[in-house]
């Protein structure tokens, strides 16, 4: 109605801050980074800094058998997609890096739909039990988050091995003779990779739908939805952050992945990982490995960018 | 409210969620038992049970290599979770509960990287980095391992303590201020025992993500300084004995104390509306 | 003693202050599962040192991790065709084991070998030849062949291993198409290549634990060296060894000092200790490979002296070549051939 300013932001804008609070906000902003910065250098030492090492590499010529010769180069860029046939010299694209790729991402987004269906439900249940039970349930399926990846690894081992439990039971039901070699292929790389994160897809899905208000769900039954409407319109679209979360925590480990391929596939299906690793043993080229590594960060880093991205448009929905 | 019918309709129920849930539990465990049924197995195969015993876990006490990776593993553990400790909480205190300020998401960006690096760029990166340094130095000690299990250990550190402090009140240390005590003072005597269950929480964590560590170690480590998963993963390229199986089951009893105590302790010292 | 050293490096390595050198260390780098524990236990006592053991799955992985420095490890055991590489590099001691008391136990055909003249830098550890390993219970048929894993037969299929030593293999899979050692002619490598490649997906792995899982039954065929095959077959007796007609290369490791051990002292010992004969024996009845030290045949288990493995059958020894080290164009060559199999 008037124009007299009477928001209190305006009427301080309008006046200069008074020197005193100038000095005070320097000495917090200066507070705050001196006490972050222990830990930044920790980090830059045993983090950051080596990555950058990591990009400089993989502009360099390789060494012999190790290291590189500081002679600048792209090669090792373009080794990752290119590759000149070692006997006709034509240029063709490196089957061999993108076989590898192929899996790995292929794996990863099979893993990634797996955990989902399977961890849906799961996170599902425990959020809908009651009280006392609830925290026992979470405590359940916390302990497998939290074991040793190469124990889980090496339990599922156990059980695809020709001997193992999984071959012992079909063989005891009748459905098999002889045992199926699941070990050392890429379905068990998969078995593996899915059991192994399972857990990190259930526990952001549970944390969503743990905010679920329920009277929400309520009001679809009310105006007759069915259960599968009110699970496709009502639920699905508000946990959605949560699904986001989780499909990201179990994608980008599994991408990069390598312990359980290295256990699983019996070094026959390397994923980026692997084949990282070689590059830094019998493969003799660190620059391509390291070249390699960039790109694994790149692929992450446009993953993470994603979730950011639909978990800030997800986040208007959420209470 | 009218009076629902006999059978009661379950706004939470869906149906087959709860079988596949049971499944996925049943799933999840059935590899884990298995594993630690066979630790107690007496037999030399991990294929037959053929009767209890323990043996197999006073092979692998006596197992001078198990005793000098377990060593290591739980040095190693303590070192990192400590140093990751201090310093995460350093870095809480400058990062929550304040407005925010130039450079806060890089800090954050930072103290999180490893969450969002995949540890074999890490490891890679490592091995690279500390190569170098051990040529120039000639020391290949285990300060190497410890300083980098403490890098990826901070972010697990902070996330607990950040989560407990955005929770306090500002209030009682404003308090405090009041009644002339200094900032430090304020910070022993104030903050501290109320972040106390935070700084707990994290630490516990940290310590349970060095024990576990793999891949890192693996790259970074130099002669004769395995840790237990080093070893283990190294048995598993090779014979695979039950010995191993003693050793998983012994580490998962170690985790599940510690998660147990950590449940335990949120449990009881939540502030409010955790 | 034991629990005292092992104090001491705990007191040690919570210090951290200085290297990790305790007096009285070895810090050893040799192939898995290849070093008999009963002789480290022997010299770690007669000469109160604390010895480690790391290991490695192949030469290649063993070089890369010596060149890139900081490995902290004494002794490494490489493959002869590897030696001179190691030399050039610059990475070996010129330790002078020829000048040690026991060099005179070495067998004479080994004194002086062209991949270490005079033996100024390495001494025997053992020596043996790559061939087929397979469980006669799955596959009757003729062993003495590379197409076990280069053209598996029927039964086969899908169940081969081959170890990831990539010199054996390549050298194998050179003399099936019958091309000669060290070839660089491009038409022969192209056939090896497309050999390799097309055989890959019919192989089960390319991992090593192989006595192990051929003991086990997990394998049922592998490319495999003879003293492993030796011990498989003892714990399983459906296994065999066999010889390749076509062609398979003999090899001898043999044990070498760094040149930046940190331990020389104890590794001189070292070297000296395994020319005797009794150790040399106890050395082979590990891991089951002949050894290059006269005298040690009377120390060692009688089934050596006529087991297939160590003796090789009259029609079978003809084909067995020593395969010298490669020109590096070669061994590009190779490597880029070997790179491009692993996917």
């Amino acid at each position: 109605m008037s124009d007299i300013p009477t928001t209190n932001a305006q009427t301080t804008n309008a006046r200069q801050l008074s020197a005193l609070e100038v000095r005070a906000e320097r000495e917090r902003i200066k507070r705050n980074w001196l006490l972050s910065m222990p830990a930044m250098i920790l980090l830059l030492l045993g983090a950051s800094g080596p990555l950058l090492i990591v990009l400089v590499y993989s502009f360099m010529t390789p060494g012999d058998y190790s290291g590189v010769i500081w002679t600048p180069t792209i090669k090792a860029w373009f080794q990752i997609f290119f590759a000149v046939d070692i006997f006709d010299d034509t240029i063709g694209l490196a089957d061999a890096h993108l076989t590898i790729f192929g899996r790995s991402v292929r794996l990863s987004l099979i893993t990634t739909f797996l955990t989902l269906i399977i961890g849906l439900p799961t996170a599902y249940f425990i959020a809908t039990r009651p009280g006392r039970q609830r925290t026992l349930w979470l405590f359940l399926i916390t302990i497998p988050f939290w074991t040793n990846l190469l124990i889980r690894t090496f339990a599922i081992l156990e059980v695809i091995r020709n001997e193992g439990l999984l071959n012992n039971l079909l063989r005891w039901l009748g459905v098999i003779d002889e045992p199926i070699q699941i070990l050392y292929t890429d379905t068990a790389v998969l078995i593996g990779m899915a059991y192994v994160y399972l857990p990190l897809m259930v526990l952001p899905l549970y944390a969503s739908i743990d905010r679920l208000d329920f009277r929400l769900v309520e009001a679809g039954y009310d105006l007759y939805a069915n259960r599968w409407q009110v699970l496709r319109r009502v639920i699905l679209p508000i946990i959605k952050p949560g699904i986001i979360a989780g499909s990201i925590l179990v994608f980008v480990p599994s991408l990069g992945a390598y312990v359980t391929p290295r256990v699983l596939g019996g070094g026959k299906h390397m994923m980026i990982g692997n084949f990282i690793e070689l590059q830094f043993g019998q493969g003799r080229n660190w620059p391509l490995g390291s070249s390699l590594s960039m790109l694994l960060l790149v692929i992450v880093a446009v993953a993470l960018i994603f979730y950011v991205r639909a978990a800030n448009r997800g986040g208007s929905d959420e209470q | 409210m009218s009076n629902k019918p006999a059978k009661p309709f379950s706004i939470k129920h869906l149906p087959g969620f709860t079988t596949i849930a049971l499944g996925c539990f049943v799933l999840l465990y059935a590899p884990i038992i298995t594993m630690v049924v066979y630790s107690f197995n007496s037999g030399q195969s991990v294929a037959l049970f053929e009767g209890f015993s323990v043996s197999w876990y006073f092979e692998a006490a006596k197992n001078e290599l198990v005793q000098e990776a377990a060593l290591r593993s739980l040095i190693i553990a303590a070192c990192a979770s400590g140093i990751a400790t201090v310093l995460a909480t350093m870095a809480a205190l400058g990062t929550t509960r304040t407005r925010n300020f130039p450079g806060r998401t890089f800090i954050y960006l930072m103290i999180n990287q490893p969450l969002m690096v995949p540890e074999v760029v890490t490891a890679v990166a490592l091995l690279i980095f500390f190569a170098s340094i051990k040529v120039a130095t000639g020391y290949s000690g285990l300060a190497y391992l410890i300083l980098a299990h403490a890098a990826f250990c901070v972010p697990f550190a902070y996330l607990p303590i950040r989560a407990r402090m955005e929770g306090m009140d500002m209030a009682l240390e404003i308090a405090a201020a009041d009644l002339y005590a200094t900032p430090w003072k304020t910070f022993r005597r104030v903050t501290l025992p109320l972040v106390a269950p935070g700084i707990a929480a994290g630490a516990m964590l940290a310590f349970v993500i060095s024990l576990d560590d793999v891949i890192i170690t693996e790259f970074v480590k130099s002669a004769g300084q395995d840790t237990l998963p080093t070893y283990m993963l190294g048995q598993l390229r090779r014979a695979v004995t039950p010995e191993v199986n003693a050793i998983s089951t012994a580490l998962l009893a170690v985790t599940v104390i510690l998660l147990t105590a950590f449940f335990l302790l949120s449990g009881r010292n939540s502030p409010a509306g955790k | 003693m034991r629990s005292k050293l092992f104090a001491l490096s705990a007191a040690a390595l919570l210090a951290a202050a200085s290297p990790a050198l305790a007096e009285g260390e070895l810090n050893i780098y040799n192939w898995g599962n290849y070093t008999s524990p009963d002789l480290i236990k022997k010299f770690e006592a007669a000469y109160n040192v604390k010895v480690t053991i790391t290991d490695y799955d192949s030469n290649t992985t063993a070089l890369a991790k010596v060149e890139a420095g900081g490995h902290g490890f004494d002794i490494v055991v490489p493959t002869n065709s590897y030696v001179p590489v190691y030399i050039d590099k610059g990475l070996l001691l010129e330790a002078r084991p020829d000048q040690m008391e026991n060099f005179k136990n070495v067998s004479e055909q080994w004194k002086n070998v062209s991949w270490d003249k005079g033996r100024h830098y390495t001494v025997p550890w053992q020596w043996g030849t790559t061939g087929m390993a397979v469980n006669k219970s799955v596959y009757s048929g003729d062993v003495n062949t590379s197409a076990i894993f280069l053209d598996p037969p029927e039964e086969l299929v899908g169940k081969v291993n081959v170890v990831p030593e990539m010199n054996d293999v390549m050298n194998l899979a050179i003399f099936y198409v019958g091309g000669e050692a060290c070839t660089e002619d491009k038409t022969v490598l192209r056939k090896v290549r497309d050999l390799l490649v097309e055989a890959k997906p019919k192989w089960l792995s390319m991992d090593y634990g192989t006595t192990d899982k051929l003991s086990s039954g997990e394998y049922v065929a592998t490319v495999n060296w003879n003293g492993s095959t030796f011990r498989a077959r003892l714990n399983n007796p459906d296994v065999v060894y066999g010889y390749p007609k076509e062609g398979y290369p003999l090899w001898m490791d043999s044990v070498a000092i760094l040149k930046d051990a940190k331990n020389v002292e104890n590794a001189k010992l070292f070297m000296n200790f395994i020319m005797d004969p009794e150790n040399a024996a106890m050395i082979s009845a590990f891991a089951r490979y002949a050894n290059g030290i006269d005298g040690s045949e009377a120390y060692m288990p009688e089934d050596m002296k006529t087991a297939p493995e160590i003796v090789a059958p009259k029609e079978s020894a003809a084909a067995g070549q020593f395969v010298p080290t490669c020109s590096p164009a070669a061994r590009d060559l190779y490597t880029a051939i070997w790179t491009e199999l692993q996917k």
